[in-house]
């Protein structure tokens, strides 16, 4: 079998609702090992949802979904083994040095000191951190803290790796550091799933899925999207798609309400009859 | 948070660097720690060293309680401010308990009107200024203006010793003399009454008089002779810290990490109910041991309370009366979101209970009935019986079962309640 027939993460009809309000509608995906899969849409499109349900932090309302070949409704304790997870607000003890925080982390992954004093050593010399290792994590640039919150994510060595808007709030250069990062990583076999509101990153994924109002409006290639649609960047694949999307979903509240409104007027027509 | 890094670096032995100090450049961060930072290392040894543990791969369940007690640890030495409160409160408790809130009152301000001028009048206020309980002052105006006397507070009790009192004293065992005590403090009024019965009784003593009532009483105080509020108190105060500090303290790590979002990437880690629990129970433990150990001490040092019973015992009661506080504090934690609910919850489940009901301050026999069965849900009740027993009588451990095995109930009911409570996902 090649690896990148291997299915990592597996979801069919996936949905997350929040009391009335339906976050995820119904998602279906299939990515494979070692892909980099990027969640493309605005805020509130349902991105962080997925995410989290896929981690074992949210229950799926309906739908499956496998992760690592395990089932999120009964085996959430062997996916928490086999994934990393990076929130949007770089989860870090801010109070604690660079050093302590990857030490916490290490330990709760069950790994030995001598285990956490290598994966350290690699996070030093690989995310370039070394020099902070004694700093109060506060006082790092906030660059270098998303860099120790993959790193941090990544010390128990996850086959796959869920980025929860990683990069937000970082610097230009800062974000394109950190996805030469995430490229090493995923040449290495580790599965990616990372969600961005920055359409430029959207070029750097394997395969995008632009969501919108919880529910997929695209899934393709960067290439593939800009070819089909005939456009320049995702940029503009992305507004047109989402502005096609809000017209429908218009259309669709109209004629709902269109059917209400005759609905009310049979009843009116019926009780004079 | 600008603050709290001036602290830090205030703190200075600690050698922690701040990234504002530096300047900003890569070289000179990795500073050490120097010696405070070494003492603070080999303290954080005992809890699972960085030089490496055989014993943790075999056992991940130790090894991540210990990576979570480890961090905990950190925190609580790392936050200079609130460690500095955390051990100044005791101490001021016990000023203001030790000191100030003194039950015994001394030195009672007392007008004596003499209409009598005899050689047994001077006597009697002799036996007033002899006792330390009094100091008598002699008043010469008219009987009503008593009334602006005690009005003012220049006079707390007053003594109208008749005319005719010589020469009754004389004839009869009997002689009248009016004693006048301002009750607006319904309290110290009793004292003061108490008091001059006493001074009475001796004066009648010295005059060889033995009281007409067939049977002599006398009372015999035990445990504390003297009545010494500070032995009541010292003890007590005990009960307060510790019930303050832990249930307050451990109510807002949670709900901390649920605010800094630190939470959930420990949820999506292996890690436990009981681990986490665990974990963050255990430095508060040894923080609460400390600071009870700072009130023992000045106890024994500065109000020389007596210690008449087992330090072991004191120890080990000890250590379950802080676990039941701290489990209370995870408890409120697990259902709460944010800090500032959780300690209002705290407070409110602590310092005004713990204060007014556990027979701190008031004896529980004296309150109302219902308010007599709260109490028995107030962790602090069943602690002082037993560290008050273990001070002052030397209570033993079969004096003191029925309060040990409330508390460890208590103790048991709330950590399951805390563990099952505790959410393993971001749902409520």
């Amino acid at each position: 079998m090649s690896t990148n027939t291997e299915i990592a993460v597996k979801t069919a009809d996936l949905t997350r609702a929040f009391g009335r309000f339906v976050a995820v509608d119904r998602v279906s995906i299939e990515v494979h090992k070692g892909e980099i899969f990027g969640f493309l849409g605005a805020n509130g499109a349902g991105k962080t949802t997925v995410i989290r349900v896929l981690c074992g932090l949210l229950r799926p309302t309906s739908g499956s979904a496998t992760v690592a070949g395990f089932d999120v409704y009964t085996r959430s304790e062997q996916i928490k083994r086999n994934i990393g997870y990076m929130s949007q607000k770089f989860s870090l003890y801010e109070d604690l040095t660079v050093g302590e925080n990857i030490d916490f982390y290490g330990g709760i992954y069950g790994l030995t000191q001598g285990q956490i004093r290598k994966k350290e050593e690699e996070v030093f010399t690989s995310f370039g951190l070394g020099t902070y290792a004694r700093t109060l994590t506060a006082s790092l640039p906030l660059g270098f803290k998303q860099r120790l919150a993959l790193g941090c994510a990544m010390l128990h060595d996850p086959p796959i790796l869920f980025l929860d808007e990683p990069t937000s709030g970082v610097d230009p250069k800062a974000r394109r550091e950190f996805w030469d990062i995430i490229h090493q990583t995923s040449e290495k076999g580790t599965t990616i799933l990372v969600t961005t509101h920055f359409m430029e990153e959207a070029e750097y994924c394997h395969r995008i899925l632009i969501m919108d109002a919880g529910r997929i409006i695209a899934l393709d290639t960067p290439h593939n999207l800009k070819k089909l649609r005939g456009k320049e960047s995702v940029q503009d694949v992305f507004v047109t798609l989402v502005r096609k999307e809000i017209e429908r979903r218009r259309e669709d509240e109209d004629k709902a309400a269109g059917r209400k409104e005759t609905e009310g007027r049979k009843e009116t027509e019926g009780r004079h009859g | 948070m600008v603050e709290a890094r001036t602290f830090r670096v205030a703190l200075g032995a600690a050698n922690r660097t701040s990234g504002r100090a530096n300047g900003g450049t890569l070289a000179g961060r990795a500073s050490d720690r120097g010696l405070a930072g070494a003492a603070i290392r080999a303290f954080a040894g005992i809890l699972g060293s960085r030089a490496g543990n055989a014993s943790r791969a075999s056992n991940p369940t130790r090894g991540r309680i210990l990576a979570i007690a480890r961090k905990e640890f950190f925190h609580i030495i790392y936050d200079f401010r609130t460690l500095l409160i955390i051990f100044m409160m005791p101490v001021l408790q016990l000023i203001i308990f030790g000191y100030a809130l003194n039950m015994e009152i001394q030195r009672v301000d007392m007008a004596v009107v003499d209409f009598s001028r005899s050689t047994e009048s001077r006597k009697l206020v002799e036996e007033f200024s002899g006792s330390k309980f009094f100091r008598p002052f002699y008043y010469q105006e008219p009987v009503s203006g008593l009334d602006d006397l005690f009005k003012s507070r220049r006079a707390r009790a007053a003594m109208v010793i008749p005319a005719d009192f010589a020469p009754k004293l004389r004839a009869s065992p009997n002689a009248p003399v009016q004693f006048l005590i301002d009750a607006s403090d319904a309290n110290a009024a009793t004292f003061v009454r108490m008091y001059c019965t006493q001074v009475l009784f001796n004066y009648n003593e010295d005059r060889g008089i033995k009281t007409l009532i067939p049977f002599d009483v006398r009372t015999a105080i035990l445990f504390n002779p003297n009545l010494k509020s500070s032995y009541f108190f010292v003890p007590g105060i005990i009960a307060m810290i510790l019930v303050m500090i832990s249930c307050l303290l451990t109510s807002i790590t949670i709900t901390r990490e649920k605010e800094t979002g630190t939470m959930e990437q420990i949820l999506v880690s292996p890690v436990r109910p009981h681990e986490i629990i665990l974990g963050k129970v255990l430095p508060y433990v040894a923080l609460a041991f400390a600071d009870a150990s700072v009130v023992v001490f000045m106890g024994l040092v500065v109000f020389r309370v007596p210690f008449e019973g087992s330090f072991l015992l004191l120890v080990a009661l000890t250590t379950l009366y802080i676990i039941t506080a701290l489990s209370l504090g995870l408890t409120i934690s697990t259902r709460v979101r944010t800090q500032q609910v959780a300690m209002m919850f705290a407070q409110v489940a602590t310092v005004l209970p713990t204060i007014m009901l556990s027979g701190l301050v008031f004896p529980i026999a004296s309150m109302p009935k219902l308010l007599q069965y709260v109490t028995y849900i107030i962790p602090a009740r069943y602690y002082l019986l037993i560290v008050r027993g273990i001070f002052l009588k030397g209570s033993q451990l079969v004096h003191l079962l029925e309060p040990t095995l409330f508390l460890a109930v208590m103790a048991l009911v709330l950590l399951i309640t805390s563990v099952r409570r505790f959410s393993m996902n971001l749902e409520r």
